[in-house]
């Protein structure tokens, strides 16, 4: 017990971190532990990269060149998985993680040994799921989605299943903690209307973690009862349905693309009132956009599903309920720009990342709302139309807010400002390659070629061969972002505390970097 | 009316929509449904872009002019209760003008009664070919059925070693016909995974859930060949089982059916044969490579961990009343599937005499084969 | 000990601590020992899993207490757990959610469809002609087409009321009585522990775990009937299927929250933790029990009556 206090004696003369590897293991430090997470979220997003470069590879042209069908189906699988799970939300965690503490004023987050157990969780699950890489069967290759009954009938699904579940445990536990933080450990006279966005959106993105998280553990439960004990939910002989599995997963997953865009809405918000040196137009009705996408995320779930043959009734409902949500997303996009409107506007990279994300977020709500329309959908479904949905709101989208919040915060965490010229530069070549990589994508698609395609008909090629090399493009340009990642945190010219003159929030009030304990004493918020 | 004012949207665009552009857009498609589908499709492409026009369109001029060297104050103002109201309603209203219509081109599609002199097609989706069933139409005691498979050959899709076809990966040995401006009900259904029956000019996509039954109707009314896909992924050679529909006249279709009837009498007959085996190896290999290789490879080696190696393997060699009842009734809760529907009792003894006679399973087994009234005879003692 | 705080005492931030690593590599054994043991590849790496896993849980929750005794939980720390507990419990209120989803969408949807009746009886009528719709379904739509042969049979009995006759026999029937009653000596325990009568909390809390393990032994009994005698396994269709899913997954949080209640009642009986006003490691355990408790009711509902 005397080891306790002593080392609580310790804690209040704020000496810095551990030295070598044992501070990264160990570190219940809320900063650390972000910069663990978005370590490996990068480290994710270049595999998960390299494997979608696999894909691109191979539909250069129709035929097999490079690998057999079998393979393909495991690298569009791992794709989506690593990109998803182990790319965007941990990037998101990271940046939580990094940011909750400085904008409320809170010394730490609420319960920092859990914080870092909900780190290091993470590298066991994907380390789980790479095992199957080594084994007999390999890595999973029924689609990011696992509908059943494919996989109730794959090898290895066991430790897709358990690794699926301690990434559930992480997400919960990381949820849990934010959520607490959040409630508990706000600076005095931080209201909850007066919270920053980027902290708003992720005290909403928790919730629906906290809801739906606990449901995907049950649909990978069922799974593998019924692979391996032989249950019947998704078995017609038995009684039950293959499209039970579908209902389950979707009541995840739909809730969960908004998981990977709420947190992008905030940082957003953040840079783009920044830049344009006006406060942001309508904080409250932000606020209240994000709630109510948030509860009508809930309830759109089977928009996925339109060609499973569901009633009537069931359609019109999941239609209209779907097309609700441009609403809430409307007053976002209406609000970003009166914040543009009459403002000082300058162009730094986390600027022009921000805007693209606006503009090319948007083009993606559009197809969304097409695919909501359940009779178009009945031609679009599981075509090339919905993979270019889905990448203009995931990597234009999420994927460019993370990287508009690294630039933005980069000075803050590391203390050198990054450079402004390869900033840009990594910009104009990601915004270009993005848009040769899929725009050309909803072509294909509509015309009609599907989706977890390893082979096309001849009809598709050229638009493939341009998505490719799109794909490669924006690929390499991705080795230029960690170039100038690595090199800021090295080397760089000095930032200021505030460093943006026109930045707003408590987290510009602290030393450039940020020191490694910060808001020991909690400040007043007026 | 409504037509008219689709030409009045559509003829300011129209030079976008040379044939080229087509080629990137939905098709058009032969149904009056499909038709209707293009036309919802079209409507809300046209809102989106408006919209987008309207939206980056302020978005970039105010990026322009209020760029800094151009504005150096910026203003403070954070709220504005007119514009807000405005933009929740006018969506709103945008969004009720999108649905109406699409309801009701829903309903349509939905409407699934069976017509009087429509014809039903039941549809089994199979890991990786489809299967058709014509409910209304007998051959022997049994519904018209047959398998249709991918034809185009490995050669051309596997390492582009020969020039491909023009319908590469969209050709089968026999596609489904149905008659022109008939109403066709397709009953979806799947043998084993989930797949997908999608045919864009129809715009027909449902799903082939193992143990339920989707429908999906059409009324077709152009004559024509029709190529679609499977849609859901269905393993690994998900994207080679093609649909291909022939769509002909009442006349063509009434002798289509008596060719297939005169077909199964001569089958019959064949069984009565008395077969060689280097009869048997040559159909049989020829058999091999199209039903079978898939999984079990063409040298028979299988693929670790997913299929078994028939070379070798000891109920090939050994076990001839074993291997005939794998390949009748298959093997439950894997992927071996039961080929007692897709082989006629000839093809049944070829393949599984292949088998046992090829890749040096002949010398290390007992080198018996399999003749077509073996077939007969399980099918006759387990019925 | 130092209970008494002040507002302006600050959070207590740990210093970095090795338990969350080592439970992480504890995480690693279970998730491959488990994956492993269900693919038939031996047990022992799932051994060592549970053991570390449920060892390092352990020391942790000591170190809490420890921490919580030296004095350096705020109330606001305290705060954090309340909430932190809150939203666990949520999480786990979202995977039933899930279990009783299925439930209700095969009962409502799947068996209909299957019996020929309501949207999609096409199933029904071509692919499973003599399968009817009840609940719960005795015979299994492949039995109903292939008879003895089928691989996946319905049970013979289920485990519904057979007859009011029988309700004296009716092990649901306890079961809710035990763990209804469990709800309220738990109740009881808070009441005294609040009036400061730590004899009064001991028994109470005492008769709750008791009733816990009661619960958790007549379960039991419950499934040995069922396999031994009733042919209801969890491969008997559906019904199986649901049944032991629900109820199983129950049971597991019955024994987890009887854990959790007598490591409680250990705390307050052999080391005399808690006082009056401060014992959120009890009211945690209680919340958690009350939770249990709704659980039941809803699959008292709709596993055994409805
Ligand atoms: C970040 C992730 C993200 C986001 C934000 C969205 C946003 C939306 N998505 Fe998307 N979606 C995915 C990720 C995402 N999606 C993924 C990963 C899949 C595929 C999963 C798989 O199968 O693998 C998918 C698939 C998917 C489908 C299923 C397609 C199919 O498989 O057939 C549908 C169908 O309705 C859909 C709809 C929508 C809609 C309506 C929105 C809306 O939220 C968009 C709202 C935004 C706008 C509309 C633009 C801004 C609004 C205005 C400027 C106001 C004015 C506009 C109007 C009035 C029109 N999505
Ligand atoms: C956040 C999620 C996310 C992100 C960021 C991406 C990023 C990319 N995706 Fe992905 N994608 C999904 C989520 C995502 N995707 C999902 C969920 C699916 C569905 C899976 C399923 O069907 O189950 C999918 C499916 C999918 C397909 C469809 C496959 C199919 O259906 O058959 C394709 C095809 O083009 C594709 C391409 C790409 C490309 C080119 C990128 C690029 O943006 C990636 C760019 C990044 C890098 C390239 C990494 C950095 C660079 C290096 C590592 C150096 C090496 C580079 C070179 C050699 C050039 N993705
Ligand atoms: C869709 C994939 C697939 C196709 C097509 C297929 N098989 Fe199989 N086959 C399998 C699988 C998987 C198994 C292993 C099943 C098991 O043991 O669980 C198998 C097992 C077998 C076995 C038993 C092997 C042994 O050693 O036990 C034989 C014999 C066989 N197949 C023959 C054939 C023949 C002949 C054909 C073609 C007419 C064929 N298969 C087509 C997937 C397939
Ligand atoms: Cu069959 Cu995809
Ligand atoms: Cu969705």
């Amino acid at each position: 017990m005397s080891a306790v206090v002593e080392n609580h004696d310790h804690h209040d003369d704020h000496h810095g971190p551990k030295k070598g590897l044992m501070r990264w293991l160990k570190t219940t430090n809320h900063k650390d532990i972000g910069t663990l997470y978005l370590w490996f979220a990068f480290a994710a997003f270049l595999l998960g990269g390299a494997f979608a470069m696999g894909i691109r590879a191979e539909l250069f042209e129709p035929g097999l060149q490079l690998m057999d069908p079998i393979r393909y189906n495991q690298l569009v699988t791992m794709h989506g998985l690593i990109m998803i799970f182990g790319g965007v939300m941990p990037a998101f965690v990271g940046l939580a993680n990094w940011l909750i503490p400085l904008q409320i004023g809170a010394p730490d987050m609420a319960m920092p040994r859990m914080n870092n157990l909900s780190f290091w969780l993470l590298p066991v699950a994907f380390g789980i799921l790479l095992s199957t890489a080594f084994m007999e069967g390999g890595l999973p290759g029924f689609g990011w989605t696992f509908y059943a009954p494919l996989s109730t009938n794959y090898p290895n699904v066991a430790y897709f299943v358990f690794a699926i579940h301690i990434m559930g445990a992480s997400s919960i536990m990381g949820s849990i903690n934010v959520i607490v933080t959040i409630m508990n450990m706000r600076a005095p006279g931080m209201t909850l209307m007066k919270m920053p966005l980027f902290v708003w959106s992720w005290l909403i993105t928790a919730y629906l973690l906290i809801a739906v998280m606990p449901v995907l553990a049950g649909a990978v439960t069922m799974l593998l009862m019924d692979a391996y004990f032989g249950t019947s939910f998704f078995d017609a002989a038995g009684g039950g349905d293959p499209v039970l599995f579908q209902h389950v997963f979707w009541f995840f997953g739909h809730p969960e693309v908004y998981i990977m865009i709420l947190p992008a809405f905030g940082i957003t918000s953040h840079i783009i009132s920044t830049f344009s040196r006006k406060p942001l137009f309508g904080h409250s009705s932000m606020v209240y956009a994000m709630v109510s996408i948030a509860v009508l995320s809930f309830v759109v779930w089977a928009h996925h599903m339109f060609t499973v043959g569901m009633p009537l009734v069931a359609e019109l409902f999941f239609m209209w309920a779907t097309m609700l949500i441009a609403i809430p997303t409307g007053v976002k996009v209406f609000n970003w720009c009166a914040t543009i409107f009459k403002g000082s506007i300058t162009y730094e990279t986390p600027m022009l990342f921000a805007i693209a994300f606006v503009v090319l977020f948007t083009i993606g709500g559009f197809s969304g709302l097409m695919l909501a329309i359940t009779p178009a959908d009945f031609q679009y479904h599981d075509t090339y139309f919905v993979v270019a949905h889905f990448h203009y709101v995931l990597v234009p989208g999420s994927v460019f807010s993370i990287m508009a919040a690294v630039y933005y915060w980069l000075p803050k965490w590391t203390g050198n400002m990054y450079d402004e010229k390869m900033g840009r530069l990594h910009f104009w070549l990601s915004f270009i390659g993005v848009n040769i990589t899929f725009f050309p994508q909803h072509f294909v698609g509509l015309a009609g070629m599907p989706r977890r395609y390893a082979d096309y008909a001849l009809q598709f090629a050229e638009w493939n061969a341009v998505s490719s090399v799109g794909a490669f493009l924006f690929g390499l340009s991705q080795l230029l972002f960690l170039y100038i990642v690595v090199k800021t945190v090295f080397a760089g010219k000095k930032a200021t505390p505030q460093v943006w003159d026109g930045a707003d929030g408590l987290e510009w009030t602290v030393d450039s970097p940020a020191p490694y304990h910060t808001f020991d004493v909690p400040p007043k918020v007026k | 009316m409504k037509n008219k004012l689709w030409a009045l949207i559509l003829y300011p665009l129209s030079f976008f929509m040379s044939a080229d552009w087509l080629d990137v857009n939905m098709p058009v498609g032969v149904t009056d449904i499909s038709r209707e589908v293009f036309g919802l499709h079209m409507a809300i492409f046209f809102v989106v872009v408006a919209i987008g026009v309207v939206v980056f369109g302020v978005l970039f001029w105010s990026m322009w002019k209020y760029r800094r060297s151009n504005n150096k104050k910026p203003a403070t103002f954070t709220e504005n209760h007119t514009v807000e109201i405005l933009w929740t309603i006018i969506p709103t209203l945008i969004l009720i003008a999108m649905a109406v219509p699409a309801s009701i081109t829903l309903k349509k599609i939905y409407d699934h009664e069976a017509e009087e002199g429509g014809i039903d097609i039941q549809v089994v989706g199979w890991q990786w070919k489809w299967q058709y069933k014509y409910l209304d139409e007998q051959v022997g005691n049994k519904p018209l059925s047959f398998f249709s498979n991918l034809t185009t050959p490995p050669d051309q899709y596997e390492f582009n070693r020969v020039e491909k076809n023009e319908n590469y990966l969209l050709e089968v040995d026999e596609p489904v016909v149905i008659p022109v401006d008939t109403p066709v009900r397709f009953l979806i259904t799947s043998n084993d995974v989930i797949h997908s029956w999608y045919m864009s000019d129809f715009a027909v996509k449902q799903d082939a859930i193992p143990g339920f039954i989707n429908v999906a109707k059409t009324k077709v009314n152009v004559p024509g060949i029709y190529r679609g896909n499977c849609t859901e992924l269905c393993g690994e050679r998900h994207a080679y089982m093609p649909i291909v529909v022939k769509a002909v006249t009442q006349d063509e279709y009434q002798e289509w059916l008596q060719s297939k009837r005169d077909l199964a009498e001569q089958i019959a007959y064949l069984t009565e044969k008395e077969w060689t085996s280097d009869e048997l190896l040559a159909t049989g290999e020829e058999i091999y490579e199209t039903r079978c290789a898939a999984c079990h490879q063409t040298n028979g080696a299988g693929i670790a961990g997913f299929y078994p190696a028939l070379a070798g393997s000891d109920v090939v060699m050994n076990d001839k009343a074993k291997q005939i009842e794998i390949l009748m009734e298959g093997i439950r809760g894997s992927q071996m599937q039961s080929f007692a529907e897709q082989l006629n009792e000839v093809e049944m003894a070829s393949v599984i005499t292949f088998t046992r006679l090829a890749w040096g399973n002949e010398r290390s087994g007992d080198g018996e084969i399999v003749i077509p009234k073996d077939i007969v005879e399980y099918k006759e003692t387990n019925l | 000990m130092n209970t008494e705080t002040t507002s302006h005492q600050k959070y207590y931030v740990p210093e970095s601590s090795s338990i969350p690593i080592v439970f992480a590599i504890a995480m690693l054994f279970f998730g491959v020992g488990a994956a492993d043991a269900v693919m038939g590849k031996g047990t022992t790496l799932l051994f060592i899993g549970i053991a570390t896993v449920i060892g390092t849980l352990a020391y942790w929750w000591s170190v809490v207490i420890r921490e919580s005794h030296a004095g350096l939980d705020t109330p606001q720390l305290n705060t954090s757990y309340v909430y932190g507990m809150a939203w666990f419990i949520f999480s786990e209120v979202m995977f039933f959610a899930a279990f009783f989803g299925a439930l209700f969408y095969i009962r409502t949807f799947s068996i209909s469809w299957l019996g020929g009746e309501g949207d999609k009886g096409l199933a029904g009528e071509l692919l499973w002609p003599d399968f009817e719709a009840t609940w719960p379904p005795m015979i299994t739509p492949e039995e109903s087409l292939m008879g003895d042969q089928a691989v996946t049979k319905g049970p013979d009995e289920s485990m519904y009321l057979q007859g009011i006759g029988s309700l004296g026999t009716w092990l649901p029937l306890y079961n809710t009585v035990v763990l209804l009653s469990s709800s309220g000596t738990v109740h009881f325990a808070h009441m005294a522990l609040k009036d400061n009568n730590r004899k009064r909390f001991n028994l109470w809390l005492g008769v709750t775990v008791l009733l816990a393990f009661i619960f958790v032994i007549l379960q039991a009994l419950e499934y040995y009937e069922a396999y031994a005698h009733l042919g209801l396994t969890i491969s008997s269709g559906v019904y199986g299927t649901t049944f032991f899913m629900l109820t199983g997954f129950h049971g597991m949080h019955v024994l987890i929250g009887g854990i959790f209640l007598a490591t409680q009642l250990t705390r307050s009986a052999g080391y005399n933790h808690f006082t009056d006003k401060e014992h959120f490691g009890f009211e945690a355990a209680s919340w958690y029990w009350h939770f249990v408790d709704v659980v039941w009711v809803c699959l008292f509902l709709f596993v055994y009556i409805l």
